[in-house]
């Protein structure tokens, strides 16, 4: 019964950090190479899986490390005189500490099997290390309490979310090459009315429950 | 690396060298770090339903932009190119901490409403933009005066787009009610979709959409 409880509670997590808490339409997490990378449907597919790849991987490490490090009274498993120590105001220079390494990691894995994927990403791969869902995530996840389970999906979601809103506003910014947009609008600001009208389309899932 | 980068701002500014007074001047409009630069981005929006903590945000990020510019500049020549990135995360990280601990001591309502925010000044890309494409490469001085220019000319932005969406949106003001009661009985009603995170790309983009209609040179080609 309560593994039955337990998958739903994932399942719930899950979904709605895809769509409820979408990084980009609630949160604005993650704009700056969202509005950079998005002129190209195979760039910003490219970028969106680095960016799942690598929010899955640091929400649950920080996780651990906040929970078994940071936290007051987190540090008692080695030995009980350090049960009060409290790191928590070191939260933030270790998480960045941890995402910065990671994404060194993934830069390197992409360089070697995909060197055509790593030129067009250019300089946001290793800018991964500063785009803001990814410390996002692992804040969010410190916020809202998760258990260790909760934050690796909560990870894996938000990223998914995050590819998701990528390659949707990709594919229409392709479309929209052929479309009369008034000049000072062009570029930027029509991206950012799109992406507003996509906030709101996503708005209709917050009717769900689950 | 990150060639790209340290280029594009750098070339629209015809800055370096000239008067100080630029420095602070252009990121208010010609260069200005949210609408032309698009940096920052992220929190210039969700913070932005309220004026009183986009106030407070605007100020922790200018101090965060300017100081660490100053710090990397001094440093600037004694940091190894190859893991420059690490180092200028480290030093903006000890910064942002600085910052989220002061306002937790002193303001801690305001600390609460901005959230994860305050902690995500360390990926703010304006921070580290402006870190990549001018404390590396000038005299302490200037990138002070650097920082402070886009520090502003993001609190510019995220001011304006807070007023009006909580104008609009609330009827009030710094949490003041400017509307009348009386607009209130004749049928007026606030504006929901100003309060929903989709009003404030709305408001940024009438923003952007004014800014170039006033200057046409600064339209993208696409």
């Amino acid at each position: 019964m309560s593994t039955l409880f337990l998958a739903a509670d994932l399942v719930s997590v899950f979904v709605r950090s895809i769509f409820i808490d979408n990084m980009i339409f609630a949160y604005f997490l993650g704009m700056c190479s969202y509005l950079a990378v998005s002129k190209n449907v195979k760039t910003a597919l490219g970028l969106g899986v680095a960016v799942v790849f690598v929010l899955t991987i640091t929400v649950p490490l920080n996780w651990l490390l906040l929970n078994k490090v940071l936290k007051e009274g987190a540090l008692a498993w080695i030995s009980p005189s350090l049960a009060k120590v409290d790191l928590s105001f070191l939260a933030f220079i270790m998480f960045i500490a941890t995402i910065a390494s990671m994404t060194q990691l993934v830069e390197m894995l992409v360089e070697k099997l995909s060197p055509e994927l790593y030129g067009a990403l250019g300089i946001f791969l290793p800018l991964i290390a500063v785009n803001c869902s990814i410390l996002g995530g692992s804040l969010f996840m410190q916020e809202r309490d998760y258990e260790l389970a909760e934050a690796a999906v909560f990870g894996l979601g938000s990223g998914v979310g995050w590819l998701i809103a990528i390659v949707a506003i990709a594919a229409i910014r392709m479309r929209l090459r052929y479309s009369d947009v008034p000049a000072p609008l062009r570029g930027l600001g029509i991206t950012f009315i799109i992406t507003g009208l996509m906030g709101i389309a996503f708005m209709s899932f917050l009717g769900i429950t689950l | 690396m990150s060639d790209v980068l340290v280029q594009s701002p750098a070339e629209k500014k015809p800055l370096l060298g000239k008067k100080e007074r630029k420095l602070i001047t252009d990121p208010l409009s010609d260069n200005n770090p949210v609408t032309i630069q698009v940096l920052g981005i992220c929190s210039a929006l969700a913070v932005t339903t309220q004026m009183k903590p986009t106030m407070v945000m605007a100020l922790s990020v200018t101090a965060v932009v300017a100081l660490s510019n100053l710090v990397i500049s001094l440093m600037r020549n004694a940091i190894p190119p190859r893991i420059r990135i690490i180092v200028q995360l480290t030093v903006v990280s000890v910064l942002v901490i600085l910052v989220d601990q002061i306002l937790k001591a002193y303001m801690y309502d305001i600390s609460k409403q901005l959230s994860v925010f305050v902690g995500l000044i360390i990926t703010n890309c304006i921070v580290m933009g402006r870190l990549e494409a001018y404390a590396m490469g000038n005299k302490p001085f200037p990138s002070l005066l650097d920082g402070l220019g886009n520090g502003f000319g993001y609190g510019a932005v995220i001011l304006t787009v807070a007023f009006f969406r909580e104008l609009l949106g609330s009827g009030k003001l710094f949490g003041f009610k400017v509307i009348p009661d009386a607009v209130y009985e004749a049928g007026y009603v606030n504006n929901g979709l100003m309060m929903i995170p989709a009003g404030a790309l709305f408001v940024v983009a009438c923003y952007i959409w004014v800014q170039r209609s006033f200057a046409k040179h600064l339209e993208e080609k696409e």
